[in-house]
């Protein structure tokens, strides 16, 4: 086990297994799994003891031996530009996972902009993809990280979205463009929403507005 | 683009004092200047050398700037409209009470947080706003000379803009800033913690917490950061804090119908905020086009008063002002000014 932070209040330290840049400026980050958690759940992150962390959501399976976080390098960021500078056995100081944008076996659209992927990322490896429907946003079609992945196992029901670029099963326009093309939604299904703040509240207008229970919206926004 | 004086405070300003080669007591003559006289020109500040002036004016202007429109509801609230340095705008209310004038600030253009009741959120986020940005909504009102209380409760989530509203306070309650008492000015905040203690340890200006439902599930719903900063680890923050003297914390409440405002809301609201010397403001719900939230009937919000009154946490009703002009809670909102400004 991680040695405990004296800062305390349930960070402990945990050493980098590996940093990828998946895209420019966003990283994969992984460490040893230590902590059980379930999918959906975050961690906060920092650096340094004392410092403010930062939430992310966890980007992996349940079930995987290391723990992950997807993220942006923000320039003006405090946290994000060092920690994209981590190597192979740096140390960074996690907390326990906790929150509840929990995914489960029920049907469920998963629906993401950007980054916003990895709580899905995480139901999926954790065996939740088989009844739900994913669409994500980018800008370009390289930003469908781990596209190959959900293709294979979701098909017709991973729905890409890009505003620029083109490729192959690529819907040309933002999420919310997609969404307005739907005809209905199903009922008894949950929709999740994960992402930017523009994208969750114009998604979540337009669901409300197709006649989707707002009880049955549940979004996590990244600030 | 020449920097702006206004929102710097006395330590910026000693800073360009000395960089300048000038005299230390300058930074209080030109702070006097531009908080307590209210100059609208570096050429107004008469008592600094001719010399000082025009080297100022070269790299500085001092950043006030007037609303670009105004209006007025039929109780007398004024919602001001006013363009940020970025281009952007926001809007700011001013609701007269007797005596009293409260001004209610935006901090932010838009917001990140996406409440599913609240119109700001429904622009999305376009940018922050400077401290002198947050001040001049106070300064630069025709109310001015007479504003008695702030409200950090316009557009944007004051604790994700922490470091710019922690220097508007500053330069609003220093004896060489505004001098105004900090129990004259509250913060509100979605409950975000970090940045919520940090306020806490550095400033003396009440608290106010949205809360509008003590359940996860529900919450969640209605208020996305909910998943990351869950109420009860918000209030368990608040409860190391002492607020049982002249700091206040307040929760607000904003009733829908059949959603937050029944006896079991009652019941866990008393649960979760046992102990805690408080108040909780029952706030009417204002339509948001779109938003499929009923507001609570004038009985059901009586009697939900009523109800925590005698759980024994002091309850009240706020006034609804400047509905009719969408100055009131939660209407806010620059979104289509974006497209059309």
């Amino acid at each position: 086990m991680g040695e405990r932070s004296k800062e305390g209040a349930g960070m402990k330290m945990v050493r980098v297994a590996r940093n990828l840049e998946v895209y420019p400026r966003v990283h994969l980050l992984t460490w040893r799994r230590e902590d059980n958690f379930l999918p959906g759940q975050v961690v906060k992150i920092a650096l340094e003891e004392g410092e403010a962390p930062r939430i992310y959501s966890l980007c992996s399976g349940n079930g995987e031996e290391e723990m992950a976080v997807l993220f942006n390098v923000k320039e003006e960021g405090s946290l994000t530009p060092r920690m994209a500078a981590l190597r192979p056995g740096d140390a960074l100081l996690v907390s326990a996972p906790y929150g509840t944008f929990l995914g489960d076996e029920a049907p469920a659209w998963w629906i993401a902009s950007g980054t916003g992927i990895a709580p899905f990322y995480s139901m999926f490896r954790s065996g939740l993809g088989g009844n739900k429907t994913l669409v994500h946003g980018v800008r370009y079609p390289g930003q469908f990280y781990f596209g190959e992945a959900f293709e294979r196992e979701m098909g017709a029901r991973y729905v890409r979205c890009a505003t620029r670029g083109e490729g192959e099963h690529i819907f040309q326009g933002r999420v919310t463009a997609w969404l307005e093309k739907q005809e209905q939604f199903p009922a008894d299904t949950r929709y999740y929403l994960c992402g930017n703040p523009l994208m969750v509240v114009e998604a979540r207008d337009l669901l409300i507005a197709g006649g989707v229970p707002w009880e049955a919206i549940v979004a996590e926004i990244y600030f | 683009m020449k920097e702006l004086l206004f929102g710097k405070t006395l330590s910026e300003l000693r800073e360009i004092v000395t960089a300048a080669g000038w005299p230390a007591y300058t930074a209080s003559q030109m702070a006097d200047w531009l908080y307590a006289k209210g100059v609208n020109s570096i050429e107004q500040m008469t008592n600094l050398p001719v010399k000082v002036r025009a080297a100022l004016a070269e790299r500085f202007e001092t950043g006030v700037f007037p609303p670009s429109r105004v209006q007025t509801s039929v109780d007398g609230t004024r919602k001001y409209l006013f363009a940020t340095a970025s281009g952007k705008f926001i809007e700011t209310a001013m609701i007269p009470e007797g005596d009293r004038v409260t001004v209610c600030v935006s901090s932010q253009v838009g917001c990140k947080m996406g409440c599913l009741f609240c119109m700001t959120g429904k622009q999305g986020f376009q940018g922050q706003l400077t401290a002198g940005e947050i001040v001049n909504q106070i300064r630069s009102i025709e109310e001015a000379g007479q504003v008695s209380n702030i409200v950090y409760m316009g557009m944007g989530e004051p604790f994700d803009n922490l470091e710019e509203v922690l220097r508007s306070l500053e330069i609003l309650t220093a004896p060489w800033g505004y001098a105004m008492s900090p129990r004259r000015i509250t913060v509100s905040t979605i409950g975000i913690i970090p940045a919520m203690r940090t306020f806490l340890q550095r400033s003396e200006a009440h608290l106010a917490v949205s809360l509008h439902t003590p359940f996860d599930e529900e919450r969640r719903r209605l208020m996305p950061v909910q998943v990351a900063y869950p109420i009860r680890e918000v209030v368990e923050e608040i409860r190391k804090w002492d607020f049982s003297h002249q700091r206040r914390v307040s929760f607000e409440y904003i009733l829908f119908k059949g959603v937050n405002d029944t006896p079991r809301h009652v019941r866990e609201l008393s649960r979760l905020l046992n102990g805690i010397s408080c108040r909780i403001n029952l706030i009417r719900y204002h339509p948001v086009p779109g938003t499929p939230l009923p507001g609570s009937d004038e009985e059901t919000i009586a009697l939900f008063k009523e109800s925590l009154n005698n759980k024994g946490i002091l309850t009240t009703i706020r006034a609804s002002r400047g509905q009719d002009i969408y100055a009131a809670c939660g209407l806010l909102s620059t979104r289509e000014l974006m497209k059309n400004p």
